[in-house]
Order: structure tokens, then sequence, then C-alpha cells
């Protein structure tokens, strides 16, 4: 009997495909969105919009907290860790949750090195903006990528962007002759196995998911479209006007994304969602996505 | 030539995908299911010769299967006895009973077409996640076995058959079964290259077809 395989980490993401994965910051949270069909949770202190506001250092949660929305839940509970910070993602491993995020949400606790994820029997989650970084995070030992985005804003154009980038290269990549290969390794800055391996498989070899700036059923049908393989919703459901309807809203959008009749029904009378913010109007310092190479 | 199977995979979310490329490499026609097909009591699924339940999160699909009003005529295509398979999940849907990690009865939507209780994430979470290698009764031996945050079977009633069992946190319990049409397991032979499990529930489909059944 064999534990903590990658086969075993990328197939629990595999399960996720189709769902929507909702950030949580109390057990009360975490319950609404397992009965409005999220398939996971992701326990946190506070959603991204509210950790840009509060500014400073953000951390792993506190323990308790996590605990105690894993208590509360049957579905899968993921957690966020600092990018670089072993201890923290020791920790997280330690209390059993399901996935770990190492995240540019979070303030990075190392600005050279991500963790050597292969080390870790919980499998992660890395954001990207692009296949090279995709592919590097994957050779780190992730088994499970997402779109960067940019977090907390309900603003999904940097998702659309990071979604086109991937998908564009990953066709550029198939298309090339063999001789090419090398030479667009180099460029992406990837390991030239891991290019072989998308080929063969004609895609990435982990699921990708939509993240960073969703925050109606619409955007979330528009990521599925434009080829993700589900979403992750931070700030936007409780911080719009009705959490309980936009989640399931939002649930149902994701399976039944190109469905037009389907998203009309249920984006109609939603309510509020979540405030949006310009992305010209955060300086670049400030820019999560910017976090992580 | 024999005219391919039709087997419709319910698509609302999880590893429906990988269902669907396995039944294609052993040659059947697949169409993806996510809302009802038709009027009929049975949505429009009584085309089908058989059904696939993927691995996924339970709530999310049972509340789907609530809400697209799929349910019940999934549990009309069963009860006629068209053949219906279930991984992981899928499995969870088809139990007539199902229990929490701790063993306390859960109330969630499902198809109780077959007569057993299960518990969901038996094994515990997901650094719990195992694979191994188990001889399935019937169907092949040696089979590679991907067992994910994994429901056990806790009981099942006299009809249903046990295929293979695995030492749990319960001692030796089913992880493959089979009642007439109805086929469960655990684990995922979907994630895995071995096509062996998904040619035997298109065998027991090509049966349920050239015995003359049907809806009705």
């Amino acid at each position: 009997m064999e534990k903590g395989t990658i086969r075993l980490k990328t197939g629990l993401a595999e399960m996720l495909k189709g769902g929507v994965i909702m950030d949580v910051t109390t057990p009360e949270q975490a319950v609404i969105a397992e009965r409005a069909g999220a398939c996971a949770v992701m326990a946190l202190e506070r959603v991204p919009a509210d950790i840009r506001k509060a500014g400073g250092v953000a951390r792993m949660a506190d323990p308790a907290v996590v605990k105690s929305i894993m208590k509360a839940v049957s579905i899968p509970v993921m957690a966020k860790v600092r990018i670089g910070h072993m201890a923290e993602a020791r920790i997280l491993e330690q209390l059993g949750v399901d996935y770990i995020d190492e995240s540019e949400v979070l303030t990075p606790a190392d600005d050279r090195y991500h963790l050597n994820k292969h080390d870790f029997k919980v499998p992660f989650v890395c954001g990207a903006r692009n296949l090279g970084e995709a592919l590097r995070r994957i050779a780190e030992g992730a088994a499970m990528i997402r779109t960067k985005g940019e977090p907390g804003t309900g603003n999904v154009i940097e998702a659309v962007r990071h979604i086109r980038v991937v998908m564009g290269e990953l066709r550029h990549l198939l298309s090339l002759p063999e001789e090419e290969v090398a030479g667009y390794a180099k460029e992406l800055g990837a390991p030239l196995e891991l290019l072989h391996v998308v080929r063969e498989k004609g895609g990435l070899p982990v699921v990708n998911f939509a993240a960073g700036g969703i925050s109606t059923p619409a955007d979330a049908a528009l990521m599925m479209q434009l080829g993700c393989d589900g979403i992750f919703v931070g700030s936007g459901i409780f911080k719009s006007s009705d959490p309980e309807r936009f989640a399931r809203a939002i649930v149902k959008a994701t399976t039944n994304y190109n469905d037009a009749a389907v998203l009309a029904e249920v984006s109609e009378g939603l309510g509020e969602a979540m405030p949006g913010l310009e992305i010209s109007t955060i300086a670049p310092e400030q820019r999560m996505q910017e976090r992580g190479w | 030539m024999v005219e391919s199977l039709h087997i419709g995979v319910l698509a609302l979310q999880g590893a429906f995908r990988e269902h669907r490329l396995m039944l294609e490499k052993c040659g059947a026609k697949v169409t993806e299911i996510r809302r009802p097909l038709g009027d009929s009591p049975w949505a429009g699924l009584e085309s089908f010769d058989g059904l696939v339940l993927p691995g996924g999160e339970s709530t999310t699909m049972g509340r789907l299967l609530v809400e697209e009003k799929l349910l019940e005529p999934l549990r009309a295509c069963g009860l006629a006895g068209m053949p219906v398979y279930g991984s992981c999940a899928g499995l969870i849907l088809l139990c007539r009973e199902v229990e929490g990690p701790d063993g306390d009865s859960l109330d969630q939507p499902r198809l109780g077409l077959l007569d057993a209780r299960v518990r969901r994430n038996a094994f515990g979470r997901q650094v719990d996640s195992f694979e191994t290698r188990l001889d399935v009764g019937g169907v092949a031996g040696d089979v590679e076995a991907v067992f994910i945050r994994a429901p056990l079977i806790v009981s099942c009633g006299p009809e249903v058959e046990v295929l293979s069992r695995v030492e749990g946190p319960l001692g030796l319990s089913p992880v493959a079964v089979r009642q007439n049409g109805i086929l469960a397991t655990s684990f995922h032979p979907e994630l895995t290259s071995d096509k062996r499990f998904h040619e035997f529930f298109l065998h027991i489909c090509r049966s349920w077809r050239s015995a003359g059944g049907r809806c009705a």
C-alpha cells in the first residue's frame, strides 16, 4: 500500500473538476458553502479583499480556525501558506488539511524559492500566469494549478489574461516540430521533460482552475469557456449581498457554463456582487500576482 | 459489426471526463448528462444502455441532481434494470444509507439502488488516501486500485455480491460490489490505464440490452 503518490495528489484535484472551491473564514460560512454545493472550501482568517484592505503581513491562518472549519464540513478543506514557508506547510500537513495553496495572496516568506512540494504527503495547488510558471510549479511537485488573477478585486481581467496566455502557449507547444521543443523550454524557463509530457498528453498533466477576481456566475462561466477545469471564488461569495444565493448560482453556472439559458436564469435578481477594483488603481508593487516567479 | 453501446455519464461535477475517455477506449459511445434530455419519467435517459456516476463530491452532485430534477429519473432507470456503475462519490449516490466518518447517519440526496450502508471518508482525510492492488472477483486479478478520500461499505443486504475487500478501519470491508445491474467501487479505475473494469461494466450493459432490457 502506498500513500502520498503523485497520482493520489493529482487524483483528488481531478475529483474537484467542474466544481467551485469557496473561501470561508468561519465554520458557519463553511456550512453555507457546502450546502450551496461547493466541492471544497479554502479556510482563511480573512478573504483576499480584506487582506488587501488591512495591508501589513498576511500569514497562514490560526490552526484553531482551520480545525473548526475541518470539523464543520465533510467536503475537502484547503488552506493557504506563504510562498516558500516550509514550516507553515508542515503545520497544515500535521492538521490534516486536504490540499495546501502555496499562495501569493499571503505575504511571501521567501523571495527566491517556492516549496519543494514533492517532499510532502499533502498535495499542493499553486498559481501561474503563464505556461513556464505552471510547469515550474509542477516540477516542484504542485498537483494542481490555478490562474493567479488579481485576488480581492472582483475584477476578472487578470484571470482571463492568465488563462489566455497559458492556453495560447499550450497550443504553440503542441504545434512545434520536435527540434524546436528544447529551445522553447529554455524560453519558458521550464524543464524539457515536462514539455514532452505536455506534448504526449495534449495538455497540462494536472488540472488548472480559475482564481483571482471571479465574482459572478457569468465570470465563472467565462473562465470555464476559456478552458479552466473549475473555479476558486475568494471574496466573491461572502462579500456579496446574498452569499448563499451567489454561491448556489456560481455552482450552477460552473456546471452549465455553455448553456446561456441557465446562465441567464441564475444571474437574474442576484443582488449586489462584491465591490470591484480597477487594476490600474493598484500600484504595481501592491499587485499580488507579481509575487513568486 | 456489433452496434456500439451508448452510455450516459453524469457530468454535473467530478471526474466524468476520465470515465468518458475510458468508455470510449472500450468502444462505447458516450453522452454527458447535465440536465434532463426528455420529458419521459426517465427524462430521456431510457435511450442509454447504461449509466455511470463518476467520482467527485457526493454532496455537490446530490444537490445538483435534485436541482436539475435528475434524481428521480436516474432512480427510475436503475429500478427498471438499466445497468449503473458508480465509483467513489458515485458509490455513495447509489447506496440506500449513508453515514459520516464517525458513523452518524447523513441525510443527503441519493438513488438508494444498492442495498448497502456506506461510510464517507472512511479511511480518513487526503493524507490517508492510498493506492494498492486488488483481485476483483469475476472481473480481473491484480487491478490497480486508487482510493481517494474513499468511502467504505459498512454493511450490505443478501442480494449484494461482494467482488473485493480491503482491510480498513472496520476490518476487512467490501470495496467493490454488484447487485444485478448495479456495480460500485470505492476506488477509481478511471484514473488508471487498466480498462478491464469498464469492459466488465460494458459486458453487463450488453447482456441487459441483448436480453431486451428497456425502461417501461
